[in-house]
């Protein structure tokens, strides 16, 4: 049992996890690849045409995936920097750093397809509905995280840095969301809620399902990946590291 | 399958600018980034290979 | 006991200490105090400047307008918060003493309100009057300012000390605090608007003092956690 334990730990060294990182992004690239594979499939050839949005409310096959991933990837990225700074591993700071772009583009995708979506549907390519200024918020919440996490030359202190600020973040995001809500609800009569997806049939629940499952793939192979690329990165000067790119 | 037509298809009921906008955008986004890291990956290695390099014919 | 009565009593004193020192620091240069009060003035003066002088707009858009104004005017002087002490050395000082670090935080965030915050309470109805807001939304707004403005300055604080001696920290900071602000100024604007609206402002109101009282908590643990991190 003890032993088992010791195994897990290992991996928290940066020098071990580059190497299961390598072995494991293909295997979460491909899974990406099928199940977007089958998602598409799905949105496009299963479920059936809407009575009122007609074809156009396909969109939600990827606005909902990246506005419901760009949630989760900043929680997990909060997750990994409270582990940082509780336990002050090095990893554990470098993989919040692997998710922060990757969550940030897919709250800049969700705005953008969330306005595709309001044009034709609502008559505006933006509309200040609850949740889509939420997520410009969160969209914020990413810039500063990603330009503070530039603006420091030393990586350990902008680690730990980033890391409080993406705790700060993460407590006020659900108190930022309630906010934008009664915002929204008081300021408007008829609201108009991109999210009011009326019956959803099951088909269209399904390829919704199956296109999240994909993002989250797709989000973990790339945070993979890219620690990879810090790790070499920070770790530079390091005999391993040395050897590995010969 | 729903399409009359591979043209119906890409019409997508006239909302087809909106549509393909997303799917396009998101699947750019997706091969835009992956492209990126890797990019980033081989830049990363020839500059550790320049600096090993430099450090073994300095000593 | 009595030892805990003279350890509560110093925290105290340390407190008022600190307190007055930043007071009489921030008075030997005033510009720095005044500068964001004018810039209030300036920045609220702009709105009417580019959409018009109609009244009627302009009444709509006055909590609205203040509220940013205050909000941008309290961001201005964040920086200075920490910055001084940390350049001659005596914020480290601070941090090794033996009072806990998060009550220096909260006294510096206190004073910063006193010496921010307060003018802009107080300078807000003059302003509301050249939106045309009546007597009793000016008692709204200068009351939703009065528990606003010490959340900004507990935000704020955060967000002081991690961008600790970054190059391009004014800008970092407000864009880092910004976001965070929302929620304060959401409620803050919406109790007068839901009180000239007839709806009341228990609610925002309410809301904004439950923002103070989570920001007196917490604000200075995660302020503590970045000075710690700015000063290692």
């Amino acid at each position: 049992m003890k032993t088992r334990l010791v195994h897990w730990f290992k991996f928290s060294s940066p020098q071990n996890f580059y190497f299961l990182a390598g072995r494991l992004w293909p295997w979460f690239a491909a899974l990406a690849g099928i199940l977007m594979a089958v998602g598409l499939w799905i949105s496009f050839f299963v479920a059936p045409i809407d009575a009122q949005q007609g074809q156009g409310y396909r969109i939600i096959f990827v606005h909902v995936p990246a506005s419901q991933m760009s949630m989760f990837i900043y929680i997990v990225m909060a997750a990994w920097a409270g582990l940082g700074l509780a336990f002050n591993t090095r990893l554990s700071g470098m993989m919040a750093s692997a998710l922060a772009p990757t969550g940030a583009l897919f709250a800049f995708l969700s705005l953008v397809t969330g306005a595709l979506w309001g044009k034709p549907m609502w008559g505006a390519w933006w509309v200040w509905d609850a949740r889509l200024t939420s997520t410009l918020i969160l969209l914020f919440l990413y810039l500063g995280f990603l330009a503070l996490q530039s603006s420091i030359d030393d990586p350990r202190r902008a680690d730990k840095a980033c890391a409080v600020l993406a705790l700060v973040g993460v407590v006020n995001v659900p108190i930022i969301y309630f906010s934008v809500k009664w915002w929204n609800t008081l300021h408007q009569g008829a609201s108009v809620s991109l999210t009011a997806a009326p019956s959803m049939a099951v088909p269209m629940l399904w390829g919704m399902l199956t296109m999240v499952f994909a993002f989250w793939m797709y989000t973990i192979a790339t945070a993979l990946a890219r620690v990879r690329n810090i790790i070499l990165d920070r770790e530079r000067h390091t005999e391993w590291v040395k050897h590995a790119v010969e | 399958m729903q399409w009359n037509s591979v043209s119906d298809f890409f019409a997508m009921g006239g909302y087809a600018f909106y549509v393909w906008g997303c799917f396009g955008l998101t699947a750019v986004v997706m091969v835009g980034e992956s492209l990126l890291i890797r990019h980033q990956r081989t830049e990363l290695i020839s500059q550790l290979r320049n600096e090993l390099v430099s450090e073994s014919t300095s000593l | 006991m009595k030892q805990q009565a003279s350890e509560k009593v110093g925290l105290t004193a340390v407190l008022l200490a600190t307190l007055r020192r930043e007071v009489s620091l921030a008075m030997r240069q005033k510009g720095e105090v005044l500068t964001p009060l004018v810039f209030f003035v300036v920045i609220a003066s702009l709105f009417p400047l580019g959409v018009g002088p109609e009244s009627a707009l302009l009444l709509r858009m006055a909590p609205g307008v203040l509220w940013v104004s205050a909000l941008l005017a309290a961001m201005l002087s964040l920086q200075r918060l920490f910055a001084t002490d940390y350049a001659d050395g005596s914020l480290e000082q601070m941090a090794l003493s033996s009072t806990p670090l998060g009550l220096l935080v909260a006294a510096k965030a206190l004073s910063h309100f006193l010496l921010s915050g307060l003018p802009l309470v107080l300078m807000a109805p003059v302003l509301g009057l050249q939106f045309g807001l009546d007597s009793r939304s000016l008692g709204i707004l200068m009351l939703s300012l009065l528990l606003g403005t010490p959340t900004l300055s507990l935000i704020g604080s955060i967000g002081a000390a991690l961008t600790l001696g970054v190059r391009g920290a004014g800008v970092l900071l407000s864009l880092l605090v910004l976001p965070l602000y929302i929620p304060v100024l959401i409620f803050g604007a919406g109790a007068v608007e839901a009180d000239a609206a007839g709806l009341g402002a228990n609610g925002h109101l309410s809301l904004l003092a439950a923002l103070l009282v989570l920001s007196l908590f917490f604000a200075p643990l995660a302020t503590t956690a970045a000075l710690r991190i700015s000063l290692e």
